[in-house]
């Protein structure tokens, strides 16, 4: 370790030890290298380009690979997986997890469609109500975890039961299909080719800002790195936690509405618990902590766009959907595994 | 247990002009009484070592004094004002800050970040990083705290840095009262230094009044300007450092021990 005492004046301002004083032994490349290695997401970029690499150059799916239909297919997949994810990341930052959120997605457009055909509520207010029965899910997340004291994992265990059950009941476990009158409104939220890739980035982009350049992402990481610690300096933890619940929440509601345009069926067997594993299992891929205090935006969105390779790119090679599950797991874990390696050396590169 | 004769600026009445003063401050805890009649003070610009064996009430006077609980009587007078804290918050509010011996600190954060948290400079929405950082690397400068970068994520540094980037961040609110639990806790001698050069670099600029609460009174007699000790909840003793000794603090510690033990062993 790099533990030095160092009080008033001479030593401390040079480059770290271990790289030689002058630069002159250190060529761009090596050095360039060192900066990208120090980036967290760094890893799970490498794990994306060899993927594409892979499906795009050597397997038997090269040829279908690169065509616009099959972008659009991984962005398709990638949306669902990354929008909640970077919610997660919030929460897991602030040292808890939602397992609701692929409910939330569920029941959303269930609701706007029970809205809109049941109670001739209009088109964007439908739209707009199951948004916030999003952020009241959030809300009962937020009350029972931080309030009440009950751990996050069975507090959005529970409430992701109850909406499952809900949106069954109510629907009878029977898929529809979107009002009429939402068509136009849906077109930019699901329907139209791009409009997935293009949320993603959006939120993806303006969630990279709130946790790393606002307080409430400091406070996020604060929470969940020493959380007593965060109180003490008089860090509003529950409004934290409240807030990311709710936000997660939220995007999960957004997700299903998303979706459901996209195929223009609203179905009884979307979301679940499926849907929060992958967006969990991304953030985690992309480099966020399960324990809390640390986790970056772009690594989930780089750890759902592998999954989406992944799971594009053994579709299209033809495995048969019973051994794909396998796979997939296998190549989770070698992927983690893979991103485990690269950022023991990074820590290496950071003490030398 | 003898009481020691008033000592001129030692006296346990002190001045009117001290910057804080406690005055009969009792504390129970269901049948463990804490606190006893506390009476103590603190002189502007003083440096005061709080000492006292584990279990002696030393934490209890100091979560009084930092408004983590309050008393059951007696009051804490403020620069000549009663105050009541009715939280960390409060009391820090107030003007009485405390860097407690678990730091609350944020591994994960730079050092910029935890010195400013919760008094983030910002441009809404942003943070304004930049002024943060400059400001932060001003305030270490200005109290000789060398480091190689702000951007250090504080998990990265020595217990001595971490120390002293608690204590530098309390001082960067402009506390009058700032208590120190256990600062040099587990820590080597240079880490030691590191703190106690610190700690009289605030003395000698006089801007704040310090408590040490302490119960190793080796390594900080030198930079107390007078010692209280605390046993079973009494002040026990109350001298200028520079009248007292490592060896009388050492003799009435001992033979306190001592007493305790015989009377175990005659219980037992």
């Amino acid at each position: 370790m790099s533990e030095t005492v160092q009080r008033t004046g001479t030593t401390g301002t040079g480059p770290p030890a271990g790289q030689p004083p002058g630069n002159g032994g250190l060529n761009l490349l090596q050095r360039s290298g060192t900066v990208f290695i120090r980036q967290r997401e760094a890893t799970v970029f490498v794990v994306a380009v060899l993927l594409v690499i892979y499906f795009g150059f050597i397997s038997s799916a090269s040829s279908n690979f690169f065509t616009k239909l099959d972008i659009i297919n991984i962005t398709q997949i990638m949306a669902p997986i990354a929008i909640i994810a970077i919610g997660e990341v919030f929460l897991l930052i602030c040292g808890e997890i939602d397992l609701s959120p692929g409910f939330v997605y569920l029941f959303a457009p269930f609701l706007m469609h029970y809205l809109i055909d049941y109670y001739g509520v209009t088109p964007i207010l439908a739209i707009v109500l199951s948004l916030v029965m999003g952020l009241v899910v959030g809300l009962v997340n937020g009350f029972f975890t931080v309030t009440v004291g009950v751990p996050s994992f069975i507090t959005t265990f529970a409430t992701g039961f109850i909406l499952w059950g809900l949106t069954l009941w109510t629907s009878h476990a029977q898929p529809v299909i979107p009002p009429a009158s939402v068509e136009g409104i849906g077109h930019w939220i699901g329907t139209y080719a791009w409009s997935m890739l293009t949320w993603t980035l959006i939120l993806v982009a303006i969630l990279h800002v709130v946790l790393n350049y606002t307080r409430w992402g400091l406070h996020s990481i604060a929470t969940g790195g020493n959380q007593l610690g965060a109180r003490e300096s008089g860090v509003n933890v529950a409004t934290i936690k409240y807030g990311n619940f709710m936000l997660t929440a939220v995007l999960g509601a957004f997700v299903g509405l998303m979706v459901a345009f996209q195929l223009n069926t609203i179905d009884p067997s979307a979301g679940g618990f499926n849907a929060m594993f992958y967006s969990v299992t991304a953030a985690v891929i992309g480099g966020t902590a399960l324990l809390g205090g640390s986790g970056t935006i772009l690594g989930a969105f780089l750890g759902s766009l592998v999954l989406a390779l992944l799971l594009d790119g053994f579709n299209l090679i033809g495995i048969s959907a019973n051994v794909v599950n396998m796979i997939f797991g296998a190549a989770v874990l070698a992927a983690m595994v893979a991103n485990v390696q690269l950022a023991r050396l990074r820590g290496a590169g950071r003490m030398s | 247990m003898t009481v020691q004769a008033p000592d001129g600026q030692a006296s346990p009445a002190g001045s009117a002009e001290d910057v804080l003063r406690v005055e009969h401050v009792s504390k129970q805890f269901g049948a463990v009484t804490a606190l006893v009649d506390v009476n103590l003070h603190l002189a502007r610009g003083e440096v005061l070592g709080l000492l006292g064996d584990n279990g002696a009430g030393k934490s209890t006077l100091l979560k009084i004094l930092c408004g983590f609980q309050p008393p059951d009587s007696g009051k804490i007078i403020l620069d000549g004002q009663e105050v009541t804290f009715k939280s960390v918050q409060d009391a820090r509010a107030q003007g009485v800050d405390v860097v407690y011996q678990d730091l609350a600190l944020i591994d994960q954060l730079s050092v910029y970040h935890n010195m400013f948290l919760n008094r983030e400079v910002v441009r809404w929405p942003l943070l304004s990083n930049r002024v943060m950082r400059r400001q932060a690397r001003q305030r270490l400068d200005d109290i000789g705290i060398d480091l190689t970068s702000v951007d250090t994520p504080v998990a990265r540094l020595s217990g001595g840095q971490r120390q002293a980037i608690a204590v530098a961040r309390s001082v960067y609110s402009n506390p009058k009262v700032l208590l120190l639990d256990e600062p040099l806790a587990a820590m080597g001698a240079k880490e030691a230094a590191l703190i106690l050069d610190l700690i009289s670099d605030l003395k000698n600029r006089g801007e704040v009044s310090i408590i040490i609460v302490a119960h190793n009174y080796g390594q900080i007699l030198e930079i107390c300007d007078r010692i209280n000790l605390l046993q079973h909840g009494e002040i026990t003793f109350n001298k200028l450092s520079k009248d007292t000794s490592v060896q009388e603090l050492n003799d009435i510690v001992i033979k306190e021990y001592r007493r305790a033990l015989e009377e175990r062993q005659r219980s037992a």
